[in-house]
């Protein structure tokens, strides 16, 4: 495998390509007792509409994580159990555009290693399991119909898209997942469990020409690039619409507004449009800005409000939400925050002091080796490597945070959703 | 490669110093340790986001965020926990490692001051906290007492430990009760305040690059002026063996799906009990891991729920088992929970499930060290009991365990309340 060191950050990245089109990063972490594997593929909620074999295929809503859950099952029984009797705890997470499949564990990393690259690769759904799992899932989507959170940002979503996928919520509905077969989970898998279209990612104190060599003995030894997909009608600009609102047993009105913004193209681009967003938000209504301020001390926003920005293929936001007693009230004090900056720029000192606020903070996160895992594997299928964000942070400059801020902290761009409590509460 | 270390630095105030090169931040955290009472709990939740909000030196929000954000993007939280029945009211510290700024500054000595400046020196007006900012504060710590309801699943579980430990200090929530926010006031909280600082014991924990000695230094200086007037005694929490009967309670709420939580007396053991690490054990295999009888039976075979499973709190002697279930499968489940129990109690496992029990047990204590946040937790819980085990000494423990101790302890298990959320139609 070939060395990357980045002095800055104190890492060093190893890498290599398969034959069958897997790309493997390994980041060495002496000292550390624990190693941790991710194995991704390119494959999320929102690929739902995809071309194999010469044909567009329509798939219900919730496929790409019921795969996830019955990808632990295997001839023998089941991965996740026999990771665990080894000691690790293995887990996996389906989000919008990515499924990954990970393990930390202490000891027997080769063993569970193989295991990890084994049970993902090798398809094993029988109609009798599956029909099982409708009801498992069946109880998981129940329990994010109650979560408020969960809720708000799907309607943040569903209010700024008129057509992309990403407003599907990534475990469908109970009607959606009643449609789904083994067969589905076969097709499903054929097209995006392929080494061509996934990552594997490795942090620990472990070697890394093990981690390629398993993995060559594991994988097959053959792969296709990764299949085409259908998002939809190209979205207009403006938000598809302007608010969105639900009832439900909560305390207070839990809000989140979502701000539209021009995805960016693969590759740095991609990197440079997420560090660009985070200095946006910063900037403009983050935890040392002036507004944050005064709508701290209004009661316009407490503790809980948090902020950030998303890309996706063919979409991309800013966001921000939480608890308020007014959310109308926060939006338009966002949007004439927005304007004033427009008109006067942000502050130079306040705008240094941000960016040494986020290379410090970007930084300490590389204690975690799953944020360094599945930010790598992010990092990847956007057509970037994650390591060199501290050499591209240092060329945004202030005239691009603000770019940023006026493309899309505008009134036509938004959406409110709110979450209302319920009388009796 | 990492090194733990225990010091006094003042009377009733420790560091626990944890000397390492393998992080990219350093951690600080202090913590000030009160008895957990239903007359205090509210005021106590209130004093360090009252603190939060402003110091002498930097007396407002937007002066605190610039000076964390020269720090490097330092984050000092106000942390607020229920610890057994001790709540631990102070800070918790995330700063860049010297060895990682672009100027070569040192970030440690600044942020202790920062956060010594926010525990030592508030902003006051007329020698008392500012009205504003405890009336602010007092309404957020408001909302936050009822945003509880909003996580079902924690409300669940919250509802469960009052009914269970109503009559204890236990039953008191993390950060108290609505009825008890509105009539603080500044000079009240500015009395307790005092009183805290004056009196508590206080802990704090280090983990980063610098050597133990140097850090006492820092602290020393961080911290010069701190009042200590004596009373810096521990309470210990009640550990009640057993249940009496079995209480069920049932109420309702809008919401989509069931929440049941059980909960059960573990027999009289808790951290320090010889025969804790067979509890854990025993909790491992009854409902703890993916490996558990609660996840393979409830979860996988009967597909009851998305999740069921069961959790210790090291102190007060119980075991929580929490689960979301369709409303009419309240009762399958329930059934279903008690006779994998019965199991536990008939020791009716297979090799792996053993094997998986105790290696995830053993794993997942090994790795703290690898974590600041969790290891800042593990010293705060030993020195909450007076004790001074390291995760690899417990993790000893639960390697040596026997099976028929964990069925021991399961047996040593009662139920003692069960706690039913459904939902409002039918």
């Amino acid at each position: 495998m070939e060395e990357k060191r980045y002095e800055r950050v104190g890492e060093s990245l190893f890498h290599t390509a398969l034959d069958n089109g897997l790309h493997i990063f390994v980041a060495p972490k002496p000292g550390f007792q624990k190693n941790y594997a991710f194995f991704a593929t390119n494959y999320g909620g929102m690929d739902m509409r995809f071309l194999l074999d010469g044909q567009w295929l329509d798939t219900p809503a919730g496929v790409a994580h019921f795969l996830e859950h019955k990808t632990f099952d295997t001839e023998d029984g089941n991965a996740l159990q026999d990771l665990a009797a080894n000691g690790a705890s293995p887990n996996a997470f389906t989000s919008t555009s990515m499924t990954g499949y990970y393990f930390e564990g202490t000891d027997k990393f080769e063993e569970n290693l193989r295991i990890l690259l084994s049970f993902v690769s090798v398809p094993y759904y029988t109609q009798e399991s599956v029909d099982k799992e409708q009801g498992i899932i069946g109880q998981e989507i129940r329990m994010g119909d109650d979560e408020p959170d969960t809720q708000v940002f799907y309607g943040m979503l569903e209010g700024l898209y008129a057509h992309s996928p990403i407003q599907v919520n990534i475990a469908g509905t109970v009607e959606s997942i009643a449609q789904i077969t083994a067969d589905t989970l076969n097709l499903c898998h054929r097209a995006f469990y392929d080494p061509g279209n996934m990552v594997l990612c490795v942090a620990g104190d472990v070697d890394p020409e093990r981690v390629s060599a398993i993995a060559r003995e594991v994988l097959p030894a053959k792969g296709h690039p990764a299949v085409e997909r259908d998002y939809g009608e190209r979205e207009e600009p403006r938000a598809h619409k302007r608010n969105w609102e639900k009832s439900m047993a909560v305390s207070t009105p839990i809000f989140q507004l979502g701000f539209k913004d021009t995805p960016p193209a693969k590759g740095e681009e991609w990197l440079r449009w997420e560090l660009t967003g985070n200095l946006a938000s910063e900037a403009l209504l983050g935890t040392s800005s002036p507004l944050y301020a005064r709508l701290y001390s209004e009661g316009l926003v407490n503790e809980s409000f948090s902020y950030g920005c998303e890309a996706y293929p063919g979409a991309a936001f800013l966001c921000a939400g939480g608890e308020s007693r007014d959310p109308e009230a926060v939006r338009a004090a966002v949007l004439a925050e927005a304007e004033r900056i427009g008109r006067e720029g942000i502050e130079e000192a306040l705008f240094q002091r941000l960016k040494k606020a986020a290379y410090g903070y970007m930084v300490r996160s590389l204690n975690s080796f799953e944020n360094i895992c599945v930010s790598q594997a992010m990092a990847y299928f956007s057509g970037f490597e994650y390591f060199t964000f501290p050499q591209c942070f240092e060329t945004i400059t202030k005239a691009d945070v603000e770019a940023c801020i006026c493309r899309a902290a505008r009134e036509e761009r938004s959406t409110l959703a709110v979450i209302r409590p319920k009388e009796e509460i | 490669m990492s090194e733990v270390s225990r010091s006094q630095l003042m009377p009733g105030v420790f560091l626990t110093s944890v000397h390492t090169k393998k992080f990219k931040s350093s951690m600080l955290s202090m913590t000030l340790l009160t008895p957990l009472r239903e007359e205090t709990a509210a005021v106590n939740g209130l004093i360090p986001y009252l603190l939060r909000r402003g110091s002498a030196e930097h007396p407002d929000m937007q002066s605190l965020a610039a000076a964390l954000d020269e720090l490097y993007g330092g984050s000092i939280e106000p942390a607020v926990r229920k610890r057994g029945e001790t709540q631990c009211v102070g800070f918790v510290g995330s700063f860049l490692d010297d060895a990682y700024t672009l100027d070569s500054s040192r970030v440690l000595d600044r942020a202790a001051g920062l956060m010594g400046e926010l525990l030592l020196r508030p902003y006051t007006r007329n020698g008392v906290f500012c009205s504003d900012y405890t009336r602010q504060e007092k309404a957020n710590l408001a909302d936050r007492i009822r945003a509880e309801i909003n996580d079902k699943r924690q409300y669940a579980v919250s509802r469960l430990v009052e009914e269970m430990c109503g009559k204890e200090p236990y039953g008191v929530g993390r950060i108290g009760r609505e009825e008890d926010v509105e009539p603080i006031t500044p000079q009240s909280a500015w009395e307790q305040y005092r009183t805290l600082l004056a009196h508590s014991r206080l802990e704090i924990y280090y983990c980063g690059f610098t050597d133990e000695q140097e850090v006492c230094r820092i602290l020393e200086r961080a911290l010069e002026g701190l009042p200590r007037e004596g009373g810096y005694a521990l309470s210990e929490t009640l550990v009640i063996p057993k249940a009496k009967e079995v209480r069920q309670v049932t109420e309702s709420l809008d919401v989509a799906q069931g929440k049941l939580t059980m909960g059960f007396r573990t027999g009289g053991i808790a951290m320090g009990d010889p025969r804790y690490p067979a509890l854990i054990l025993c909790n491992a295999l009854f409902g703890g891991t993916t490996t558990a009888k609660l996840f393979l039976h409830v979860r996988e075979k009967l597909s009851l729920c998305y999740y069921a499973s069961s959790s210790l709190d090291r102190y007060k002697g119980v075991m929580l088992v929490s689960s979301g279930v369709e409303f009419a499968d309240k009762q399958r489940a329930e059934d279903e929970i008690l006779a994998q129990l019965e199991a536990c109690r008939r020791g009716e496992f297979e090799p792996w499930e053993i094997d998986g029990a105790r290696s995830y047990t053993v794993s997942s204590l090994l790795t703290i060290p690898d974590s600041q946040s969790r290891q800042e937790d593990w010293w705060l819980a030993q020195a909450v009991a007076e004790q001074t085990q390291s995760p690899r000494d417990l993790a000893r423990g639960v390697e040596a365990a026997t099976v028929e101790e964990a069925v021991e302890a399961a047996k040593g298990l009662s139920l003692d309340t069960v706690y039913f959320l459904k939902g409002t139609e039918g």
